[in-house]
């Protein structure tokens, strides 16, 4: 699916990705763990083509494409998702009105004629319920005076919507109560298949009590420094990063 | 013929050209340049106009001549001669290209983006004969309803000779001659424009668009429109195309008068996408408009404008609420992009009591254009419990343009409530990221972004006007985010 190698990125002249290398094959669900400032929101907006980061080393290739050749909306629709920390305000703008436009545009990328507005709304109607939001969001502003769970919980709609190929969820944790974090994490599930794969960015262990990662991976100065099974996760929820940082 | 010599030829020639020369001019209905009293009585005599209207408009150039150049806008140009303008010219001059295939591909292309009909397309150029015959029957089936309900809706010229009482009665009380610069300019010269009239009690059918009327085409330089709509009357009016309008006049200085009597509801909107030069600056047109409402009691008379157009524009559709419980309603949105300077606003003037005035005025800066917006709120003394709410917002889509914003606000009675809410902001670039990252182009997503925000504008706007208006606001604003 992806394949991430010696990925080197800056911001402003300051290296925050040393290096990287990962590889996520379809069907699985990856977690990248890490403490704060190690490059994780990095390393998901360079995926994503934020034009702020300087690419200075490396090759990521995406579904045997070269990743970083592609514009932002080309990645997204050959089927790159970012699922962000900070969902993004468009005021005036609908919800459904944002996804058709989004999705007409993957189809016409890929060949396809628009969706009719019926298949639309019957898309709509049966994403919303996956992912549990209420069907009178998807007619508001995009974002616009949703609460931090609502936000999220569009996220995983769009995600629905879009059907991506490779979604990469940064922190969609962050600021979820207990009942929001259960249902945007069976969300994701309801959408994982053999086709597709996901890279999970967390802070904390307990999202992935709901979504059970194949590989779990920290993140730490840029590179990955470690990976193992799911249970890595708790260990680290146990004991910090801090014996990590030591063994380096 | 062998001994007709060059010598003759040229004598016949200059002979010609005295015999056709000022009488030519007559005839293809155009008046030497420059402006003066010969010229003012030339216009109304050969628009056959009545004593009472001739004197209008000389006492309105004895006032014009008093008057300068108002200089307080935020914008600058250079003022236009103004005895270099010949204030005739016929109003059927809308065949401007020979054939369709004379017109520029550039301009084909604009209106194929705005999705407007081939038939449209060719009637807009003035290309197409046919066609024009064709919508002049539209035109009179529409007319033939519109009459069975009293309503008259026809040129200012035919107005002035088929309901001389009723434009005489009403033309000058809302927008005086006496009241600015280019409004005594216009009472002086203004060869033509729309006139409507809603009887008592009658709610129009349909939107009252220029593009119905006979002879639509041509509005000239200094167009007058009336609409009065009766006690209890109701009516929604269009004017201005989305299409873009290739004018040789540099100077366009409309004079719009509005009058709800009892009752009444004006809805007025306008699209307006007159040439705004070019990347440099050169050409464009100056766009100075007086318009203005009156309200009496329970009345209510809402102004919606999208602007895209004009290098320069002075615009401050205005509302006097003297009747008890009248509402004024402004909604603009006001784009400018490369060196267009746009100073626009309104003037919302409370007078009766329990008066109610909303603006919403949505700038949009690219390029490096200057956006202003200038508003008045006024609530007079007898304006008892009288209420405004003000919103403006600019948008900034690069670092080289300016928006400006200068709200007066005037209150002379302790009971009124007024607020006002102001912002800037610059087209996000997390905005811009988050479509993109969704699959959406950058041009899609500023299309997006910008119809979103001036959405509460918009919704204002009859459907099909607002899809076009729509349009409009996305191919100005192509590739304009920096």
């Amino acid at each position: 699916m992806i394949k991430i190698e010696n990925l080197h990125a800056s911001i402003n002249g300051k290296e925050i990705l040393k290096g990287l290398n990962l590889t996520v094959n379809a069907g699985e669900v990856h977690a990248i763990m890490g403490p704060n400032g190690a490059g994780k929101s990095t390393l998901a907006s360079v995926l994503a083509g934020r034009e702020d980061y300087e690419i200075t080393a490396g090759n990521v290739s995406f579904l045997d494409k070269d990743l970083l050749e592609l514009s932002t909306e080309d990645r997204a629709r050959e089927g790159l998702f970012l699922a962000f920390q900070y969902p993004v305000e468009i005021p005036g703008v609908s919800n459904v009105n944002f996804l058709r436009t989004a999705l007409n545009e993957k189809r016409a990328y890929h060949g396809q004629d628009p969706i009719s507005a019926k298949d639309f709304m019957a898309l709509v109607r049966e994403k919303s319920a996956l992912v549990e939001i209420d069907p009178k969001l998807a007619s508001r502003s995009v974002n616009e005076g949703f609460s931090g769970g609502e936000k999220k919980r569009n996220e995983i709609f769009q995600m629905a919507m879009l059907n991506p190929k490779l979604a990469v969820l940064d922190e969609t944790d962050s600021g979820l109560d207990i009942d929001a974090l259960r249902i945007v994490s069976q969300g994701v599930n309801a959408l994982k298949s053999p086709e597709n794969a996901s890279i999970v960015i967390t802070h904390y262990q307990r999202l992935l009590d709901y979504i059970i990662p194949d590989m779990v991976h920290v993140l730490y100065d840029g590179r990955i420094v470690k990976s193992g099974p799911k249970e890595l996760a708790l260990e680290l929820e146990e004991r910090g990063y801090d014996w990590i940082k030591e063994s380096l | 013929m062998s001994n007709y010599t060059e010598n003759e030829l040229a004598q016949d020639l200059e002979n010609q050209e005295y015999k056709f020369g000022f009488v030519t001019d007559i005839e293809s209905d155009t008046v030497p340049v420059g402006l003066n009293e010969d010229i003012i009585r030339l216009i109304s005599t050969k628009k056959n106009e009545p004593r009472w209207l001739l004197d209008y408009r000389l006492k309105s150039f004895a006032i014009w001549q008093q008057m300068t150049e108002p200089e307080w806008a935020h914008v600058q140009y250079q003022k236009p001669d103004f005895q270099a303008i010949s204030y005739y010219s016929a109003p059927k001059q809308t065949k401007k290209y020979e054939s369709w295939d004379d017109v520029e591909p550039e301009l084909k292309e604009t209106m194929k983006k705005l999705g407007i009909s081939m038939e449209e397309q060719q009637r807009l150029t003035g290309v197409a004969v046919d066609f024009v015959m064709d919508s002049v029957s539209v035109a009179t089936s529409f007319k033939e309803k519109l009459s069975e309900l009293g309503i008259i809706f026809c040129s200012f010229s035919d107005a002035v000779q088929e309901h001389p009482e009723l434009v005489q009665k009403y033309m000058g009380t809302v927008v005086p001659n006496t009241d600015n610069f280019y409004a005594a300019l216009n009472s002086a010269v203004f060869t033509d424009g729309s006139f409507c009239y809603i009887p008592k009690g009658v709610r129009c059918p349909m939107e009252l668009s220029t593009y119905f009327r006979i002879n639509a085409g041509g509005t000239g330089q200094f167009e007058r429109t009336l609409v009065v709509a009766d006690e209890g009357a109701y009516v929604s009016y269009l004017e201005g195309c989305t299409a873009p309008q290739r004018d040789e006049n540099q100077l366009h200085a409309a004079v719009v008068e509005l009058i709800a009597l009892q009752d009444a509801e004006i809805k007025y909107s306008t699209v307006q996408n007159w040439y705004p030069g070019d990347k440099d600056g050169k050409g464009g047109v100056f766009n100075f408009v007086t318009k203005r409402g009156l309200c009496e009691t329970n009345s209510k008379i809402s102004w919606t404008q999208v602007e895209t157009g004009s290098a320069v524009t002075w615009k401050y559709p205005s509302c006097i609420l003297k009747g008890d419980h009248s509402i004024g309603e402004f909604y603009s949105v006001a784009v400018t992009n490369n060196l267009q300077q746009a100073d626009t606003g309104t003037k919302m003037v409370h007078l009766g009591k329990h008066t109610k005035s909303t603006i919403i005025s949505k700038g949009i800066s690219a390029g490096r254009s200057q956006n202003s917006y200038r508003g008045l709120v006024q609530i007079n003394k007898s304006a008892h419990h009288a209420r405004n709410f003000s919103q403006c917002d600019s948008l900034l889509m690069t670092d080289e343009c300016g928006a400006h914003t200068f709200p007066y606000i005037e209150c002379k009675n302790p009971t009124a409530k007024i607020e006002h809410e102001a912002t800037t902001s610059k087209i996000g670039e997390d905005q811009l990221f988050y479509c993109m990252q969704r699959g959406i182009s950058e041009e899609k997503a500023i299309s997006l972004i910008v119809n979103g925000y001036c959405k509460e504008v918009l919704n204002q706007l009859p459907m099909e006007f607002a899809v076009e208006a729509q349009k409009l606001l996305a191919i100005s604003l192509e590739g304009s985010v920096g």
